[in-house]
């Protein structure tokens, strides 16, 4: 048999994936922004070339800015908080207890359940009057309120959604980390007599950080990417309080089929999310201790 | 044993294989989207239809298939017509209809069924749906799975707060009256149970419309190029709403989701609920109280929207589908099986003739609420539907849950409604 030239072998190890990266991911990006510069074709009016005028009409749109606000608020709302519960959990059903492979489930479990069911279920634990929420706070004798249909409590309430989902998931990555951590090191910190924080703060967590970088990432994708629970518990109500980027993107394209302006706003959030993945790469990764 | 069954089976799929198109030479095939919107075993209803179709004509097979809810129904409905491959027959909104004339995605009914025995078969549907089926002089949709809004009313929680459960209330200020007395407070001034509910998420416009028809304000024009959300009458009306929790207090603050209201009313934490026919069935299989059904007590007189999904027939399909998909449309509207599948579901019957019909009779009897909505359709207003219908219903109602939650006034919430409505309509004017 001859030998395949040596230039040959890796681009065909390489093909599979790159025909499928080129096929949905490179391909759709580059197509979606070239429809930004066009108008939606409809009906009897064919597509015709605007340039920048679906940007020019973002600029205007009040919609779009409440979108971009409130998708902002939501990354710097439930990012932390649900990085900081992840480490939390990890500690505890890292350590030996009896039981903790129950509790390890429990806490994975909101990650494995589907995140229509779960707004489903967080729909009817915000309900005014008999939610469980509301039966809570109405047994401590505190005044009833309707969290989703306030325009101010709105995107907390589905912060919390969001962090209940996510938490779990983080920790099962913080569980592993911290079980690649040698034992030798904990009885180090013990015999120097460092307290249990000191032991976290100077030992763990700097070994933690590749971790925490992925976690972080991951998580601010997710805050511009998942959208499931809007649809079901609020559709971006009341007027757009909780109306996230992707949402609204999905509304102008298929609700309104307004297919060149959604091509815009898509562009828009790829670069957004592209600009994070440039931090991640160019400047995290260097100040990040890897083993 | 197993293989003589073996063989016996295979000998029947060969004779099944052979004969079948003995029966129907070539058979055209059509594709059917249908959604399903309320509860209940409403795809096996349609299998049903199918299949019987079928049987009353070999020579047309019909696959139906379910799309999701409406929303996501014409999302599909949409996407294969722009590629090529359209359903031949789909159920969507009758408000879908300026963005499918838009997309040029239909053709007229009427071009289809021309005859004067068509002409009169057309005629038979009730005005109130029809006027959201016909625009430039022509019919795009037949109604099928049509409904409008009602209020439900607690009977157990009427006769508790002294009021009479035979008799709802039937203007705007009989049911404040009887909100007031059906709320119940605490000392502390918490609420256990509210007096009316109107939901406020998704369908707001929808129930709007029924406030302003009834204080003789329509919102957009038939040919859907012009809206009137700032009218004095639609201010006022919006003015009433808000009144319900501000001034009345009969009312819960900020959004009202359109989901759990029907939930709120089993709960009985809610005595009056606007809501959809189409939860008739639902109700009546999980109310464990006596409650009533009664038309929307309106502001001057009586008034309300109507709803729901029409028959289309896709363009880019061929003449022979177009004419199959129309005969399947005669089929399922026959006066016997439009009564049928009213019965099966709570959506109102578009046809005076299958109201007349032995088996609607015998239900009525049993279920007298079901005939509310039909007496409602006198004073019946096509739902609001405009070209670039999603865009135009959003602005409002966007407008309408910032009036609701106390962030605008009514006069300036419509105001902007208006303006925005103005600048997206402003294409199609000319």
């Amino acid at each position: 048999m001859k030998r395949l030239p040596s230039s040959t072998l890796p681009w065909l190890l390489l093909s599979p994936a790159m025909v499928l990266l080129i096929a949905f991911t490179h391909y759709p990006a580059l197509a979606t922004l070239w429809h930004s510069f066009f108008s939606t074709p409809k009906g009897s009016r064919p597509s015709v070339f605007v340039g920048l005028e679906n940007y020019a009409l973002m600029v205007d749109d009040p919609v779009f800015w409440r979108a971009l606000c409130n998708n902002l608020w939501f990354a710097f709302g439930t990012i932390p908080v649900a990085i900081a519960l992840a480490i939390l959990m990890a500690l505890w059903v890292n350590e030996r207890l009896a039981g903790r492979g129950v509790l390890r489930l429990a806490y994975f479990t909101p990650t494995v359940l589907p995140m229509i069911a779960v707004a489903n279920i967080w729909l009817f634990f915000y309900t005014p009057q008999y939610g469980l929420l509301e039966q809570i706070t109405g047994a401590l004798g505190l005044p009833s309120h309707n969290w989703l249909g306030n325009p101010d409590t709105v995107l907390g309430a589905l912060m919390v959604v969001a962090v209940w989902k996510e938490a779990g998931f983080f920790m099962i990555f913080y569980l592993a980390a911290l079980q690649q951590i040698s034992p030798v090191l904990a009885e180090a910190a013990a015999l120097e007599g460092a307290s249990r924080w000191q032991y976290f703060w100077q030992v763990q967590f700097p070994l933690l950080m590749p971790t925490t970088l992925f976690v972080l990432i991951n998580a601010l994708i997710n805050a511009f990417r998942l959208v499931d629970h809007i649809v079901v518990m609020t559709k971006g109500g009341p007027d757009n309080a909780s109306a996230l980027l992707l949402y609204y993107i999905y509304e102008v394209g298929f609700a309104f089929w307004d297919s060149s302006y959604a091509a815009a706003l898509t562009v828009v959030l790829l670069a957004m999310l592209g600009l994070i993945a440039l931090v991640k790469f160019r400047i995290l990764d260097r100040r990040t201790h890897y083993q | 044993m197993r293989r003589t069954i073996l063989k016996s089976l295979a000998a029947l799929a060969v004779t099944a294989a052979f004969s079948a198109p003995v029966l129907a030479a070539n058979p055209v095939e059509i594709s059917f989207y249908y959604p399903v919107a309320v509860g209940g075993a409403v795809t096996k209803t349609i299998d049903s239809m199918v299949a019987d179709f079928e049987k009353a004509n070999p020579d047309i097979k019909v696959k139906a298939i379910y799309a999701g809810t409406y929303q996501e129904s014409i999302v599909k409905a949409l996407t294969a017509f722009k590629g090529g491959t359209p359903p031949t027959l789909a159920v969507l909104l009758s408000t879908d209809l300026f963005t499918l004339i838009d997309e040029n995605a239909i053709v007229p009914i009427d071009s289809l069924a021309n005859s004067a025995e068509d002409k009169k078969w057309i005629d038979g549907f009730y005005k109130g749906f029809m006027e959201n089926s016909q625009t430039e002089g022509k019919t795009w949709g037949i109604p099928f799975q049509r409904s409008t809004i009602v209020m439900y009313y607690n009977k157990a929680l009427f006769k508790e707060a002294g009021l009479n459960p035979d008799k709802a209330p039937a203007t705007w200020n009989e049911m404040v009256e009887a909100a007031r007395k059906l709320t119940k407070r605490d000392a502390a001034g918490n609420v256990s149970q509210w007096g009316v509910k109107i939901p406020s998420t998704g369908f707001g416009y929808w129930m709007f419309q029924a406030m302003t028809a009834s204080n003789d304000t329509i919102l957009m024009n038939g040919a859907g190029t012009k809206t009137y959300f700032d009218k004095p009458g639609a201010v006022q009306a919006l003015q009433h709403w808000v009144d319900l929790t501000t001034r009345d207090k009969v009312m819960p603050a900020g959004a009202i989701e359109w989901g759990t209201t029907p939930k709120d009313f089993l709960e009985q934490k809610a005595a009056m609920v606007w809501t959809t026919t189409g939860n008739l069935t639902n109700i009546r299989s999980n109310a464990s109280f006596p409650f009533g059904v009664a038309m929307l007590p309106g502001i001057k007189h009586p008034g309300s929207p109507t709803g729901g999904g029409n028959f289309y027939v896709f363009n880019k399909t061929s003449p022979a589908e177009q004419q199959a998909a129309m005969k399947f449309i005669r089929f399922a509207t026959e006066p016997a099986r439009a009564a049928q599948w009213s019965i099966a579901t709570g959506y109102v019957a578009p046809r005076q003739d299958a109201w007349d019909t032995p088996e609607m009779k015998k239900y009525l009897q049993d279920v007298p609420a079901a005939d509310v909505a039909r007496e409602q359709m006198k004073y019946g207003v096509a739902e609001l539907s405009t070209h670039d219908n999603q865009r135009v219903t959003k602005a409002l109602n966007d407008n309408l849950q910032a009036a609701l939650s106390g962030t605008k006034t009514p006069d300036a919430a419509l105001k902007d409604a208006q303006r925005e409505a103005e600048r997206i309509l402003r294409a199609y004017g000319r």
